[in-house]
């Protein structure tokens, strides 16, 4: 008589109550973990909302277009932080966007070698690991005394403009625009590096193949297929350049008098938190935890807006 | 049949989009060149004047009063070393938990679509807020045993920027994983847990491993969210719910001082983080060219 296998090693195993406990926990344990980050989020919000009220009711919508910023009389109003913020950080981006387009064209196209261009990316990623706050000790010992004479050129040239009709002294909001042109170069560089090298090769083949020259591809075949992905690496690095807090801190030269020119010492939102929260108690803390729900909203507006414009904008082949 | 005239096929350099063409070549030439001088410049300048001044002194001393001579930064070394680590204990297992549900357990519903979005806008959140916010939370409110400026609070702080990109990266990683291996680990009758943590994770270990130590790196450059919750103190460390030196304070307190000492001390201090901050990146790139072999 044959023996076959005894059916009953067959039978299913049924799971232990332990092992299925550990699965569900484990479950569990991950969702509560992924919650977490609404929670920062939510606390990040209600911290500075709530620690905003009081300024809130005391000053409303006149904070954001008052320059007077006067501890002694508490009378508070953030337009030359939010100017700083908005004039400093848009510049920069004007001053970026073309080095890091030009960078990334540079590093992906096959003008030099492919380990020439690798060394060179490599360089310009390693720039953003670099502290914010040793960029602020090199801006204010070595790259601000260097460009004080351009400067001052530029204030000889330009003064009549109200952008540049101060002397430079110093500290001031230009020094400021260029280390966060420092400080946002790679990130732009990296995304729209990443961007023109997920253009697929046929569009570059098929431009070639009807007779242009390299720069006739780039500009107008490569560069529009990849516009979403940069522009969603520019808007990323706008908002970088709002919250940036510790080079422009230390660069700025931390004035609450208002003045137009770019020159002249200034202050942004996060400079004057990085500043003033230290010390501030009162008023004062609840008017800077206001510039702060006005930086927040600022930074929130512009990041949504670059996932937006990244879905948006995808060339479809 | 077409007929060409004689050599009009040939390059013609003369011709102005030949021109244009290699006059946009030296100008992105151009840009290259400026975007990666700076890094050199700073480099050159951090590596030599803050090396010059290295010595066992300085490594391991406390800094000096205002106007004296001497002194070193072992407590701010000691402090950046104690902070980013509470930093990374918090951050990691928050970051690779919330990574692992939104990789593995997630179905694309509203909560994780939420969690997603939240995780882009916590990355977006400006370093100075999350300082603002743990002053708030922790700082002014006396929550942690009476104390206000804490080492811990500085932890906290640091480790809310350092989730969202502890998260990103392990859901990335783990996305990376053939699901073939997922497939197979439950074909063979293992649970999700074990699934997870014995062929998903180890699988990813490499781009997890890289994102982690990056953002280490970052944490540990920090500067704005150290500013007012863990504050600075020209001692050792004294526990972890006492003000707490850390390189990055140190760097922006004493950069702005009027006396050379500290000013030597803040290049000296930009030259040992700029040094570890270079080597955990090389690190990461060793971790990261794991998975390609």
């Amino acid at each position: 008589m044959a023996t076959g296998p005894r059916p009953e090693l067959f039978a299913l195993r049924r799971r232990p109550l332990g092992e299925k406990l550990l699965d569900q926990g484990f479950h569990r344990l991950t969702v509560g973990l992924a919650s977490v980050v609404g929670l920062l989020l939510l606390g990040i919000l209600l911290t500075v909302v709530g620690g905003s009220r009081e300024a809130l009711s005391r000053f409303g919508l006149s904070f954001l277009t008052t320059s007077n910023w006067d501890p002694v009389s508490e009378q508070y109003g953030a337009f030359t932080a939010i100017y700083g913020t908005l004039a400093t950080s848009v510049a920069a981006l004007l001053i970026a966007v073309p080095l890091g387009v030009g960078t990334a064209v540079f590093l992906t196209e096959t003008i030099i070698p492919l380990r020439l261009r690798q060394v060179l990316g490599v360089m310009v990623e390693l720039l953003a690991a670099i502290p914010s706050v040793v960029l602020g000790l090199w801006a204010i010992f070595v790259m601000e005394p260097f460009l004080r004479p351009t400067l001052m050129g530029l204030h000889n040239l330009l003064g009549w403009l109200p952008l540049f009709s101060s002397e430079p002294q110093g500290p001031g909001m230009a020094p400021a625009i260029l280390i966060l042109v420092v400080m946002i170069l790679p990130i732009i560089t990296a995304i729209a590096r990443d961007s023109l090298l997920q253009v697929p090769a046929e569009l570059r083949q098929a431009a070639y193949g009807v007779g242009t020259t390299r720069w006739g591809a780039i500009l107008h075949v490569i560069l529009p297929a990849a516009v979403s992905g940069i522009t969603g690496g520019v808007m990323l690095a706008l908002g970088r350049a709002m919250g940036e807090t510790m080079a422009v801190t230390m660069i700025i030269g931390n004035s609450t008098n208002f003045s137009w020119s770019l020159l002249a010492p200034g202050n942004t939102i996060s400079s004057m938190l990085a500043n003033q929260f230290g010390e501030a108690d009162g008023l004062q803390v609840s008017a800077l935890m206001y510039a702060a729900l006005v930086l927040m909203l600022l930074t929130l507006v512009v990041n949504v807006l670059a996932q937006w414009v990244v879905r948006r904008l995808s060339l479809r082949y | 049949m077409a007929t060409f005239k004689r050599g009009s096929l040939l390059l013609r350099p003369g011709l102005a989009r030949n021109r244009w063409n290699q006059l946009l070549t030296l100008v992105a030439a151009l840009f290259t060149t400026i975007a990666v001088l700076p890094l050199v410049l700073v480099l050159a300048y951090v590596l030599i004047k803050g090396g010059s001044l290295l010595s066992v002194g300085l490594l391991t001393g406390l800094p000096p009063a205002p106007g004296l001579e001497e002194g070193g930064i072992g407590n701010a070394i000691l402090g950046t070393v104690i902070v980013t680590l509470i930093a990374s204990l918090l951050a990691i297992p928050i970051g690779v938990g919330a990574g692992i549900y939104l990789a593995e357990y997630s179905r694309g519903g509203a909560f994780s679509r939420f969690v997603r979005f939240g995780t882009n806008v916590l990355a977006g959140v400006p370093s100075i807020i999350c300082g603002v916010f743990v002053y708030g939370l922790i700082v002014s409110s006396r929550i942690l045993f009476g104390e206000s400026y804490s080492a811990l609070a500085g932890g906290i702080a640091l480790a809310v920027l350092m989730i969202p990109t502890v998260i990103k990266t392990t859901d990335e990683g783990l996305k990376l994983v053939p699901n073939e291996l997922r497939l197979g680990a439950m074909g063979i009758g293992a649970s999700r847990f074990v699934t997870v943590t014995r062929i998903t994770l180890p699988a990813a270990f490499s781009p997890i491993a890289t994102g982690v130590v990056l953002s280490i790196a970052r944490g540990a450059g920090e500067t704005a969210p150290l500013i007012f919750t863990a504050l600075f103190s020209s001692f050792w460390p004294d526990g972890l719910l006492k003000p707490i030196a850390s390189m990055s304070v140190l760097i922006y307190n004493f950069a702005i001082m009027p006396y050379e000492a500290q000013i030597s001390l803040a290049w000296a201090a930009s030259f040992v983080l700029v040094v570890m901050i270079l080597a955990a990146n090389l690190l990461a790139r060793w971790l990261g060219r794991l998975t390609h072999s």
